[in-house]
């Protein structure tokens, strides 16, 4: 009985055996492999990522553990390491960065794919496109030479004279601080809402636009109540994809944010970013405590990402069964 | 006809790689190729003496990669390179880890000097001014707030200086420059020694962060009120403006190659036997206290003969003719004195 049930298993593979050959002529199982190892590779990449991070940082995480994510105090004499104004930091100015990408980049977005004739939308796309191309030591430059002085003389006055009861927009203003960091992280982001939104719009199938106007809806109508929340969670990924690069950016921040490790309401005080300390103190780093520390603090820009996001999606999750309900 | 295609072929595979091993072996046997890595200061004027140490001894090739003095401590530790490069000598700690990894120590070797400035920007002030060890300790620590201070005012009397606030600003990235700067301050005021320290990066207690020489540079010059530093060759080749120190001898110093070289002249004497010394606020009346050496660490065991000679041969030739080449690009050359005593050093290798 055994002997059977083994020979008919044997058996069996043959004729799958040839069918693999047949497709792997055809080019599906090449395809099918190659596809798979690419999947694979990446999350491999990850995988290694956050191992190489944890093994450099055990140092710190066993020094300092929780007490990293809450202490302020970042001092390399006393090997003293608080991560809280560099996660406060690059919480700010992300979250500022798209309280103005986010309308900016959406609304141009509407207007290219909706509004804009083809031609014009075209040729404005191909010019935003390149904006996402520059490299981010050119905003920086920019940032420091052009912006920030504009910001000094003409939005930092009217801020004040207009909010100033708010304790957003008090204290003495440098130039560098979190305000011009959001500013310049805006204007890096907004292509990437602005393109990826303008595809995913175009994929809105027309039929939809067409039935609502022959059921007597306006143009902007149609847009706003039937094409843009077909084209919600495509938007909401571009979205996604402008915070990963605020969260992440560095060196623009560097060059604008005035590096003092600081906890301020005020948008007009300078602080740092995760980013940024990494950066400017890992060439010089000396002391394995100090460098495990600055490891750990990728290792928290890297869970920070994950959280941020997590957050953002199951927000999304809510508001859509809402939406259904 | 196709066998003689595929012979010929393949006679022609077998001259190409003749050729290319060939190549190979000239290659290997004329280049002796020697890697360092570290400092960012003192990197163009190693840069200048690798290449022209190339046109003297051809067959060595040294590549340096200019990552920061904490990298090159890190990678001369390692093993990963033939020497490394640095703005502040080695701790104790790192010298004791360095000796349980390799069973032999690694020697210091002063190349050349260099200085921080204080740069600022005062609305109205033009003239250069003159700077106590008090004042800038002061206003390091945020404590002289504003520039009308007695501190400032006192030694610059010709000069009406404006109640205005004073902003510091740092750099914000690990440098040499600040280990010089934290740690003259670290000198000349207990304060800042206790609360703050010499460090290539220090918990600042008041300012601004501006990344590398122009960043600080940028932020001083956009900011009404700023008082930052800056590497004196930073300073001379922008032509900035930049203040004068009171030495310890009671005289306002400013920096330029001789009184930087001279800074180091006073600490040639009592230099310690491993080179690692520091000579900010040094001694003598021409000195400029806010000077330092770069250091290259070079191990004193190397057992590749041919690796040893090369660099036994560009030591000697950077301590005597490449000393020549420093004042081209503003960095001051050693003193005498401590040129000959490190060339008697050099034998500490083997």
């Amino acid at each position: 009985m055994a002997a059977t049930t083994s020979t008919v298993l044997d058996r069996a593979p043959e004729p799958r055996a040839r069918g693999f050959w047949r497709r792997l002529r055809a080019g599906e199982e090449i395809a099918y492999l190659i596809a798979l190892s690419a999947a694979t590779l990446v999350l491999l990449i990850v995988g290694l990522l956050v191992y190489q991070l944890w093994i450099s940082s055990t140092l710190s995480i066993h020094a300092f553990g929780f007490s990293f994510l809450t202490g302020s105090t970042w001092d390399p004499n006393a090997g003293q390491f608080g991560a809280l104004p560099f996660i406060y930091g690059t919480c700010v100015t992300s979250a500022l960065a798209l309280l103005i990408a986010v309308p900016l980049g959406v609304g141009a977005s509407i207007f290219l794919a909706e509004l804009a004739p083809p031609n014009a939308s075209n040729v404005m796309t191909f010019l935003i496109e390149l904006l996402a191309a520059v490299p981010s030591v050119i905003y920086g430059l920019l940032g420091i030479f052009v912006l920030v002085p504009l910001i000094h003389t003409y939005l930092a006055p009217f801020l004040t004279a207009t909010f100033g009861f708010l304790p957003l927009f008090q204290g003495t203003f440098y130039g560098v601080s979190f305000l011009s960091a959001g500013i310049i992280l805006s204007i890096m982001v907004a292509p990437f809402i602005i393109s990826v939104s303008r595809e995913v719009l175009y994929a809105v199938p027309t039929d939809q636009r067409e039935a609502a106007l022959a059921l007597g809806a306006t143009k902007w109508e149609a847009t706003w109540d039937i094409v843009i929340p077909n084209a919600r969670t495509g938007i909401m990924g571009s979205i996604f994809l402008a915070l990963a690069r605020a969260l992440g950016e560095t060196m623009a921040v560097t060059m604008v944010i005035g590096n003092t490790p600081a906890i301020s309401a005020s948008l007009y005080s300078p602080g740092y970013s995760i980013a940024a300390v990494i950066a400017n103190e890992f060439t010089e780093a000396t002391g394995n405590l100090y460098l495990s520390s600055l490891i750990f603090l990728g290792l928290v820009l890297f869970g920070l990402t994950i959280v941020i996001n997590a957050v953002a999606r199951i927000l999304i999750l809510v508001t859509q069964q809402k939406g259904a309900a | 006809m196709k066998a003689s295609i595929s012979l010929r072929g393949a006679v022609c595979h077998v001259a190409v790689l003749a050729a290319l091993a060939g190549l190979a072996s000239v290659q290997l046997s004329a280049q002796m190729l020697i890697n360092g890595a570290g400092a960012t200061f003192p990197a163009p004027i190693y840069q200048k003496w690798f290449s022209d140490f190339n046109s003297v001894d051809s067959n060595v090739q040294i590549n340096y990669q200019a990552i920061g003095s904490g990298g090159g401590i890190r990678q001369v530790t390692e093993g990963t390179v033939d020497f490394g490069a640095s703005d502040g000598p080695m701790t104790d700690q790192q010298l004791a880890e360095y000796q349980q990894k390799h069973g032999f120590p690694v020697l210091h070797f002063p190349t050349v000097l260099g200085a921080a400035v204080p740069t600022y920007n005062i609305p109205g002030v033009t003239a250069s001014l003159d700077f106590t060890p008090e004042a800038l300790a002061g206003i390091f620590l945020g404590k002289i707030k504003r520039w009308s201070d007695p501190a400032i005012q006192k030694t610059n009397p010709n000069v009406t200086l404006p109640p205005r606030e004073i902003v510091v600003i740092h750099r914000s990235d690990g440098s040499g420059t600040t280990y010089c700067w934290t740690d003259y301050l670290s000198k000349i005021s207990s304060e800042w020694k206790s609360k703050v320290g010499r460090n290539t990066s220090v918990n600042w207690p008041a300012g601004l962060g501006g990344k590398g020489n122009d960043g600080v540079a940028g932020l001083v010059k956009q900011t009404s009120g700023a008082i930052g530093y800056v590497e004196l060759i930073y300073a001379v080749r922008n032509h900035m403006a930049y203040g004068l120190v009171r030495n310890s001898a009671g005289e306002f110093i400013k920096a330029n190659l001789s009184s930087v070289s001279s800074a180091a002249a006073d600490a040639a004497e009592k230099m310690p036997a491993d080179y690692r010394v520091s000579i900010t606020n040094a001694p003598g009346k021409e000195s400029y206290p806010i000077s330092t050496f770069t250091w290259l660490l070079v191990p004193s065991k190397i057992n590749d003969a041919g690796k040893r000679d090369a660099i036994k041969k560009f030591l000697k030739w950077a301590l005597t003719d490449g000393q020549k080449s420093a004042s081209s690009l503003q960095y001051a050359p050693l003193p005498k004195a401590l040129q000959s005593r490190e060339l008697g050093d050099i034998s500490k290798i083997h």
